[in-house]
């Protein structure tokens, strides 16, 4: 009867241990939730940034014209006079979810605002993909390991930074999909059921919905699997493993407008087809291998590599050569300077001047991830004892993805779950290694044994003894984690040492246990150290990354002092303009002139058109004149600056200039780097150089700036300007924020026609269609 | 945009001396004296009508007038007249009973006013007819004073300005008092707000005091008698004027009123050209930008909650909240300085309690709330007020003390199934003057409040039961499917194994049991205690293995068992040798007992025993785990 209470109990446990980690769970989700909303209690809840705001409109047009509206989407409110095609360019992933949330919500009468449903996107999906790394961990390493991967990631600052709300982007839903995408392969690595393989194609067919990240597992997992082959791990469940991923997940990825026929056609897919072929030789090898006999087998290989050796070169030869005509390799350019560094910079700079296309500096590795950066390689050798199918797949994710974030920050958001799920495995194996040694320490201590286990005969028994005598359910908590434990006990007991380089003396494995005194001081710093991430966490959480960067705030000694200037703006333009107005800024603003003031752009963040942001680059470096005519040949009505230097905002377009010129000059080589720079340097004083003095940018940006303190002392470049009274001919100030971030011009009308100057003037002031092509020689637009 | 005639003219005080003089034509009514008053600058409260007049742009026409009958026949009704063109800008028209200046003038006071059409009349003009308290009789008289108030009377002229220039505003009237009767003695003054005066038109009797112009007395008036008059004079007062107000009220009766106002604003005086400077306008805010207006103050009722200031793009944080027990003030500044034509629009909302507002009558409820929006120095021309009742409101009527148009609807939120019914009032040219309760009546059954909860608790508790529904029921589709057959079979085998694991774990206790018999007997040397042990661990253990022998067999027969068969059949082996080398331990030690041979040479052998058998037991437990896994 003993048996049978203990056999009754143990369930029963078993049901509690499940109940406990769904709590636990439900809380990380909480955590991972609550913790995000730091920018909402501060700040507002308001969308952040420059994307959100873009795939916030999306997702208010797809709420208001619904689903095949969207996919026919042509937007002639940007790239005027081009248009966009939005349904077939943009990844819809994130704005089907935020619209499926807020149609559910709507259908099930709560109405929310579409604003609400996408500022709280981000946090929800980072619980899921808290959720998700503990499913990913739990099949790796256990449930134990699991729970503290989830819980790291539920708090990492480099999520966080993608995630807070508000922070409407494709990375808050990408980061989920993609844990889940590996989730799911592993899970059918270790089952090898189809059903799971299905699920793990559609969960890649939402990654690739989500973000052009994708490519990142469509090459990941072809290595892993090619890494099994090599290895001899080859099984049958790898093959359901991968098979199937290729074969739907290709079908599946190709349905996505914005991928469409690129899913079999560009290099970035090459590798899975390749490993896909591999995968099909090895199968059949090991098929041919059992139904032959052994000296058959033999003759077979010699016969078929021969032969398919050659068929191979044939085949690759083709493939290369076909690959080399395509001048870029058939890679897109993101791609490519993901595996040459150096190539943006060289070759485009448009990827290059965005900073998080930057890679990224060794105080952002700790800022982004703390002390997880430590507990990164105990965690990889927690996976290397013992290697599984499973513990050897995150030891390639971790090593790619730190390649990867080293190259490009933003990449960093990939690395971070890699690092979190072996931080998870180190410390939750490194808690085992110290709580059972302090648990088997502790029993000697209290000596019921009396077996004197001076020699450790027995420390599995002793307890046990120990038990019996105290208590029966006493004997039945203490044995069942011990007998749990022994497993974990032969990997851990030489991670431990190699861990812990401790002198213990080695006489066997399972026995291995370290003194009380160390285990309990490691336990400690561990907590220390967990404590110390929680609190990083949650201040980058606070402080760092919750700023919506269209509200600034700073404190001076009268309290809070607010900068709203850019909503100040863009409320302007759309309530004090025609609804078809053009308004031309540096492309950093597109998408939220857009969004917020609903007038059309020249440019946006969406960089897909070089020539087009080279002609306002242009205009922007161009005297008054010349931008002018431009501009005026864009139909743009007003133009719109960012200017900090009244109250020190440093990323302001001066600061952004260089970018401009440099955009412009590649694709127009009149204007010219070196015109804008003294000696190499780049300044607004009184050694600028006339071109700089004279550009369009600099006009607009200090138009009547000097009449502000009489010196005209520019706070971010913290120098006088170089030109201090000027007047503007072609173009009137008609608004400036309160406090001067951001000021809007107007294009006069051009003049009219005076006798004598008709001749001169005739190319350029017919008509505009006349104009247009009359001006090329001196127009860079067209 | 043209002249956009935004202000709003409030003609306050036409003084009617309604002079009853024997008229052939209509009764034989006369004006014996009319005093006409325009205001167009800030009133005192308490000064005149007893308004909150703090409208810069609005013009007040305040007339008192006596009326005295002088035919034969009692009259009961005084005939006021407009010009078409005013009518539609018409506010607020109001009459009352002339209680001298400076009295009080309670609205119960006031004199009914109606729309009428009197044959005979010029065609462009509207007629109203103020209805006297009593007939006047021959010879009597009486003095009633009228406010009309005009929505966008005031033109700016010129109609562009820049940001330097000052704000200049037309007004046109008659210096006559218009109307059907015969005025005796009429008297006008204009009262403008600033001293400068651009021009206005001379007449004879034409004085002018300071900001003060006065026209006559002019006696002895023919009915309709009419000479225009222009002023045009110098107003820097920002024009407010809000195109359309949607004000929803929200009723809980979880004891919050909810209010959310949308506002649609524009700045009606003289329109901004050419630059926009924001450096002129920090610098000399009065001069170069006095036209422009930079805040509104909301006055709402005192204990307002959770107040908020937005619009489309986010919070708007220009904004300051101040109150006391009797008051509660919000000043809100549009997100930049308004100036002639600009536009923006907000939304503010704010809570109120629920028991200030609403009241019972009767087995009815009662809603009683003010009718304009909070913001006293705006002109409306459009405000739509929403009051959404709870879900199962019915017997809706509305009270108000001025006509509106009036509609229903309903609203679906939170937790609805048939929608709120919704009360819809509509008026346009709404002003300050307006601002006054009005009651809606409804019925609502308090059992209907728990209907949402209830709903919330049965929807949890049918997640919950599906969930135990879900996690008990058989879910396959088919019942004959080799999966589902080999499932079934693998769920018998799992218990079976986990039989295995019961039962050996219960010959581990009782070899345990064994060996504590063996410490007491090292303890106490009772060798008969040990032996009673040794035996009723062997009968046990004779019965467990019986079982093990049934459950392997089934075991053996089971196909799905094959995988874990050979395990589970090493694990019942090495247990096997287990009991037995415990066995010999245990009879050795008894023995060596009961012989009193050397302890000490028992011991050694023994320990030989000890160490095979903590091998053992090291290997089931190995063994058990591993099983458990699979």
């Amino acid at each position: 009867m003993a048996a049978a209470a203990k056999a009754g109990e143990a369930t029963l446990r078993h049901a509690f241990g499940n109940v406990l980690s769904f709590f636990i769970l439900l809380l990380i989700g909480v955590l991972a939730f609550s913790i995000r909303l730091f920018s909402v209690i501060k700040y507002e809840s308001v969308i952040h940034e420059f994307d959100p705001y873009f795939n916030y409109r999306v997702t208010q047009f797809l709420t208001k014209n619904g689903i095949y509206d969207f996919w026919n989407w042509f937007d002639d409110r940007t790239w005027y006079p081009l248009g966009r095609v939005i349904g077939g360019t943009v990844y819809p992933g994130l704005t089907l979810t935020a619209g499926t949330i807020w149609w559910l919500l709507n259908s099930l009468n709560i109405p929310l605002s579409v604003e609400t449903v996408c500022v709280f996107t981000a946090p929800i999906f980072s619980a899921f993909a808290s959720w998700a790394t503990y499913l990913l961990t739990k099949e790796v390493k256990g449930a134990g390991a699991g729970l503290t991967a989830a819980a790291l990631l539920a708090m990492v600052p480099s999520y966080i930074s993608r995630s807070v709300a508000g922070s409407y982007d494709n990375e808050a839903v990408a980061i989920f999909a993609l844990i889940i995408t590996f989730y799911l392969y592993i899970k059918t690595l270790n089952t090898g059921s189809l059903f799971y393989a299905t699920l793990n194609a559609i969960a890649y067919f939402y990654m690739v919905c989500s973000w052009g990240g994708y490519t990142f597992i469509i090459n990941l997992i072809p290595m892993h699997v090619l890494l099994c082959i090599v290895t001899g791990r080859y099984s049958s469940r790898l093959y359901i493993a991968y098979a199937p991923l290729v074969v739907l997940g290709t079908l599946l990825a190709a349905l996505v407008p914005v991928v469409g026929f690129n899913a079999v056609m560009t290099s970035e897919h090459f590798a899975s087809f390749l490993v896909f072929i591999i995968l099909h030789v090895v199968a059949l090898v090991y098929y041919i291998k059992g139904i032959l006999s052994p000296k058959m087998f033999k003759v077979a290989v010699t016969l078929v590599v021969s032969v398919g050796l050659v068929v191979c070169c044939a085949v690759i030869a083709i493939l290369v050569a076909l690959v080399a005509s395509s001048p870029t390799k058939g890679w897109s350019g993101r791609s490519l300077s993901l595996l040459d560094p150096t190539y943006a910079s060289k070759y485009i700079p448009i990827i290059a001047s965005v900073s998080e296309h930057q890679p990224p500096t060794w105080p952002s590795y700790f800022m982004d991830i703390n002390v997880l950066a430590f507990l990164v390689p105990a965690g990889i050798i927690a996976c290397f004892l013992p290697l599984s199918d499973a513990s050897s797949f995150v030891v390639l994710y971790i090593v790619t993805s730190v390649y990867f974030s080293g190259v490009m920050v933003r990449l960093m958001l990939v690395f971070a779950p890699a690092a979190c799920i072996m931080s998870g495995i180190a410390l939750s194996q490194a808690f085992d290694v110290f709580t059972r040694s302090i648990k088997f320490q502790l029993l000697r201590i209290l000596g019921f044994s009396e077996a004197d286990a001076g020699d450790g005969s027995s420390a599995n028994v002793v307890p046990e003894n120990d038990a019996v005598k105290v208590d029966k359910s006493e004997e039945t908590i203490k044995e069942r984690p011990s007998r749990k434990n022994k497993k974990k006990e032969k990997e851990q007991m030489e991670k431990a040492q190699a861990e812990k380089t401790s002198a213990k003396s080695k006489t066997e494995k399972r026995l291995l246990v370290l003194p009380m005194e160390l285990s309990v001081i490691g336990l400690l710093l561990l907590v220390f150290m967990g404590a110390f991430y929680v609190v990083h966490c949650v201040w980058a959480a606070a402080e760092a990354y919750s700023a919506p960067s269209i509200v600034l705030t700073s404190y001076t000694h009268e309290g809070l002092h607010v900068f709203d200037d850019f909503r100040e703006a863009y409320a302007w333009l759309r309530h004090n303009t025609e609804v078809d107005d053009k308004v031309a800024s540096w492309w950093d603003y597109g998408y939220q002139t857009t969004a917020m003031a609903n007038r059309t752009v020249i440019v946006d963040n969406n960089t897909w058109n070089n020539t087009h942001i080279a002609t306002v680059g242009t205009a922007m470096s161009s005297p008054e004149k010349a931008a002018w005519e431009i501009f005026n040949s864009l139909d743009v009505k007003y133009v719109l600056v960012v200017f900090g230097g009244l109250v020190g905002y440093p990323s302001d377009d001066i600061n952004k200039f260089l970018w401009m010129v440099r955009i412009g000059g590649g694709v127009f080589p009149h204007i010219k780097e070196p015109d804008y720079l003294r000696d190499g340097q780049y300044r607004i004083d009184s050694q600028a150089t006339p071109t700089m003095l004279n550009c369009l940018m600099y006009k607009l940006s200090y138009y009547r700036f000097v009449e502000t303190d009489g010196k005209g002392f520019d706070r971010v470049r913290r120098t006088e300007i170089g030109k201090k009274y000027f007047k503007l001919t072609h173009f009137e100030e008609v608004f400036t924020t309160h406090h001067w971030m951001v000021r809007i011009y107007k294009l006069k009308p051009s003049k009219n026609r005076i006798r004598g100057k008709m001749k001169k003037s005739k190319s350029r002031t017919s008509t505009p269609s006349s104009k247009r092509s009359g001006s090329r020689k001196k127009n860079p637009w067209q | 945009m043209g002249v956009r005639r935004k202000m709003a003219l409030r003609f306050d005080l036409i003084i009617f001396t309604i002079l009853l003089f024997a008229s052939p034509v209509l009764s034989d009514l006369i004006l014996s004296k009319v005093d006409r008053r325009f205001i167009n600058e800030k009133l005192k409260n308490g000064e005149d009508f007893n308004f909150h007049l703090a409208i810069p742009c609005l013009q007040i026409d305040l007339t008192s007038q006596i009326v005295e009958n002088e035919g034969s026949e009692p009259v009961s009704e005084v005939l006021l007249a407009f010009p078409d063109l005013q009518v539609k800008d018409l506010a607020l028209l109001k009459a009352s009973p002339h209680e001298g200046k400076g009295k009080v003038k309670s609205l119960s006071a006031s004199l009914p006013v109606e729309n009428v059409k009197p044959n005979g009349m010029p065609a462009a003009l509207t007629f109203y007819a103020v209805k006297l308290p009593k007939a006047l009789g021959k010879g009597d008289s009486y003095t009633f004073d009228v406010l009309a108030v005009f929505a966008h009377a005031l033109r700016p002229f010129p109609e562009k300005i820049t940001q330097a220039d000052i704000q200049l505003v037309v007004f046109q009237e008659s210096a006559f008092y218009l109307t059907p009767y015969v005025v005796k003695v009429q008297s006008l003054s204009v009262k403008l707000p600033e001293s400068r005066i651009e021009s206005y038109t001379k007449l004879e009797n034409t004085k002018i005091h300071g900001s003060e112009i006065k026209y006559g007395p002019y006696e002895n008036l023919p009915s309709f008698s009419y000479s225009p008059i222009v002023v045009h004079f110098e107003s820097n007062q920002p024009f407010a004027v809000a195109q359309e107000v949607v004000r929803e009220i929200e009723i809980s009766h979880w004891g919050n009123v909810q209010v959310t106002e949308h506002y649609k604003l524009v700045h009606g005086g003289a329109q901004n050209k050419g630059e926009f400077s924001r450096l002129d306008y920090q610098a000399r805010p009065t001069i170069r930008g006095a036209s422009a207006f930079k805040y509104l103050i909301a006055k709402m009722p005192p204990r307002v909650h959770s107040v908020y200031y937005r619009d489309e793009i986010g919070n708007i944080s220009t904004s300051n909240l101040w109150g006391d027990s009797k008051k509660t003030e919000l000043l809100i500044e549009p997100r930049y300085p308004l100036f002639g034509g600009w536009r923006t629009a907000f939304t503010i909302g704010y809570g109120l309690p629920l028991k200030d507002f609403l009241f019972e009558l009767e087995g009815n409820r009662f809603l009683n709330i003010t009718f304009g929006s909070p913001m006293n120095e705006l002109v409306i021309d459009n405000l739509i007020v929403k009051v959404v009742l709870p879900e199962g409101s019915g017997d809706i009527s509305v009270s108000a003390p001025f006509p509106v148009n009036q509609w229903e609807e309903t609203k679906l939120s939170h937790l609805d199934l048939t929608g709120r019914p919704v009360v819809v009032l509509q008026k346009t040219n709404v002003v300050p003057e307006h601002n006054q309760f009005f009651q809606v009546y409804y019925k609502f059954s308090k059992l209907s409040m728990l209907r949402e909860p209830f709903m919330l608790i049965f929807g949890f508790f049918s997640l919950f039961v599906a969930g135990i529904v879900y996690m008990h029921v058989d879910m396959s589709i088919s019942k004959s499917s080799a999966a589902y057959l080999a499932r079934l079979q693998w769920d018998e085998v799992q218990a079976a194994i986990q039989q295995v694991e019961n039962v050996i774990n219960r010959c581990l206790t009782t070899h345990d049991k064994l060996e504590a018999s063996l410490r007491d007997l090292s303890r106490t040397g009772d060798v008969q205690a040990c032996k009673a042990a040794r035996k009723a661990a062997d009968g046990l253990l004779k019965e467990l293995s019986k079982e093990l022998k049934l459950v392997l067999s089934f075991l053996q027969s089971s196909s799905a068992a094959s995988q874990i068969l050979p395990k589970v059949e090493e694990l019942v082996a090495k247990e096997k040798d287990l009991q037995e080398k415990v066995m010999a331990k245990h009879s050795t030690v008894v023995d060596c007992y009961e012989k009193k041979t050397g302890i000490r040479d028992s011991e050694n052998r023994v320990a030989a025993q000890q160490q095979k058998i903590t091998a053992l037991r090291q290997e089931v437990e190995n063994l058990l785990e591993l099983i458990d896994e699979i």
